[in-house]
């Protein structure tokens, strides 16, 4: 039966991401902020010089995302905003999670194992937005606070806005070790042989 | 005679189709498969899909954020005396600023992004003759986690139609959720390596409900298309029935001691769209034309 959907408020307490379960729809509302690739490298490299970093990640919603923004009349909107290939960012998240314990990523395609072992052990969760689906969501996002390392370029840039029922989202990796990912791929093996024997192949 | 102006104007209006609505065959199958899902998370990831194309359309707005980068394919009539190449070039510039695109094209070592989508050989041109009056000009606007999961296979000629599918099967498994499944998929067949990938962007050209004229070709690409549908990928990645919206495949003849497989992979958001441009300056967008 289909329930309510939950709305997450941020910053979100520890007690908040180990209450969400895998295949569970939420909403988001709050401050959240962008961050894909370099992102990641730079607010890494920042805290290994002892720089400062432009935001507080604690608890905080990262998403994958390199939005189309438009400035009008000198207050930038979001055109377009829909969440970017989150497997790229594989390598550095489980490092991510551990210095600057974010509550939620959002993003899309899901992430790697390690990636699911530090949500576990940080309390973090991985919410799946649709890809492309960039109208949709630049919908949930209220207002533009701001842009932080904006010379990283549009779409690399630290965008800092404001979600209200930003979503839908599938709690798609939860802070137990649970991922939607996972299961369906060993469904996807299973079904890789049916496949192949409707190819003829072995 | 047209000028290059027209030629701007028409490039502009035509990315601004391109990027804000899907062709009908692409729409059909999305909604196609909608109907046919019967879990609640496959549906919604469908669901968002649609409202997202209807808030597009009703907002005349991108309806992805990667608006890709622009390859264009171009038709000429043979005494063709106007600058179209600098048309279609001051056309993206100008397009990347009011629809707008997203400055998606840098510099490849670099990454230097010089804002507005032009740059060494981008936009990609592809040129053709044709006996037509008029100047045909096709764009596809190609976002990149999708291109990122393409691949090719030299295979040797020994590994045949089974070497094709396998190739086939476990690009699109390795290639999973990544690519904002349902995907739609473009092979080459044969010709080089070079050309099997050509061939294999071209293929998406085609509207996903014909097939191929050669009927062995067609009847491979359904049986792909079907095994494909099997492994359950799912939209988004989250499982369900529908992993693909359609396969195309396009061949050419090959050299005997070869067998090039190429593989385009193209997300849901199937944009492509093409203008004729009459020598009085009428326009025509027959993919876009509701």
């Amino acid at each position: 039966m289909t329930k309510m959907p939950k709305t997450l408020k941020t910053p979100l307490s520890e007690d908040d991401v180990r209450a969400l379960k895998a295949g569970e729809t939420v909403y988001l509302t709050g401050k959240f902020y962008t961050g894909r690739d370099e992102v990641h490298i730079h607010a890494l490299e920042a805290l290994e010089k002892g720089k400062p970093v432009p935001v507080d990640f604690k608890g905080a919603a990262l998403f994958h995302c390199g939005p189309i923004m438009k400035k009008v009349d000198d207050k930038w909107v979001a055109v377009a905003a829909g969440p970017t290939t989150s497997s790229r960012m594989n390598s550095l998240e489980p490092q991510f999670i551990e210095k600057f314990r974010p509550g939620a990523i959002i993003g899309k395609g899901g992430m790697s194992q390690p990636t699911v072992d530090a949500m576990k052990k940080f309390g973090c969760v991985y919410l799946a937005i649709t890809g492309g689906a960039a109208v949709l969501a630049a919908k949930g996002i209220k207002m533009v606070h701001g842009v932080e390392w904006f010379e990283l370029g549009m779409p690399e840039a630290i965008w800092v806005l404001e979600a209200e029922n930003f979503g839908p989202l599938t709690v798609a990796i939860d802070a137990h070790g649970n991922s939607l990912f996972a299961d369906v791929g060993m469904k996807i093996k299973e079904n890789e042989i049916k496949a192949r024997q409707k190819l003829g192949l072995k | 005679m047209v000028s290059e102006t027209d030629i701007q104007n028409a490039v502009v209006e035509l990315l601004r189709k391109t990027v804000v609505k899907l062709p009908a065959d692409v729409e059909q199958a999305i909604r196609k498969a909608y109907a046919a899902e019967t879990d609640e998370v496959p549906r919604m990831q469908l669901k968002a899909i649609i409202d997202n194309i209807e808030l597009a359309e009703k907002m005349n707005t991108p309806m992805c954020q990667d608006t890709g980068v622009t390859i264009f394919y171009v038709t000429l009539p043979r005494d063709c005396g106007v600058n179209v190449e600098k048309g279609i070039v001051e056309g993206v510039r100008k397009a990347t600023k009011e629809v707008p695109l997203r400055p998606n094209a840098v510099h490849p070592l670099t990454r230097k992004n010089p804002g507005d989508n032009v740059g060494e050989r981008m936009p990609y041109i592809n040129w053709k003759f044709g006996d037509q009056e008029h100047i045909e000009i096709t764009v596809m606007t190609k976002g990149a986690g999708s291109e990122n999961m393409s691949a090719l296979a030299m295979l040797t000629p020994s590994a045949g139609m089974k070497g094709v599918k396998e190739f086939a099967l476990n690009t699109l498994l390795k290639a999973g959720s990544n690519p904002c499944p349902p995907t739609i998929i473009g092979m080459g067949i044969g010709g080089s390596a070079d050309i099997s990938m050509k061939l294999a962007k071209e293929a998406l050209l085609r509207p996903l409900d014909v097939r191929h004229k050669d009927p062995e070709i067609a009847k491979l690409e359904t049986e792909l298309f079907e095994a494909i549908n099997m492994l359950g990928i799912g939209p988004m990645g989250l499982g369900g029935k529908t992993t693909m919206l359609g396969l195309n495949i396009e061949y050419a003849y090959c050299h005997t001691a070869s067998l090039p497989v190429a593989i385009n992979v193209q997300c849901w958001a199937g944009r492509r769209g093409t203008v004729k441009i009459y020598p009085d300056g009428k326009l025509e967008f027959p993919t876009h034309k509701r």
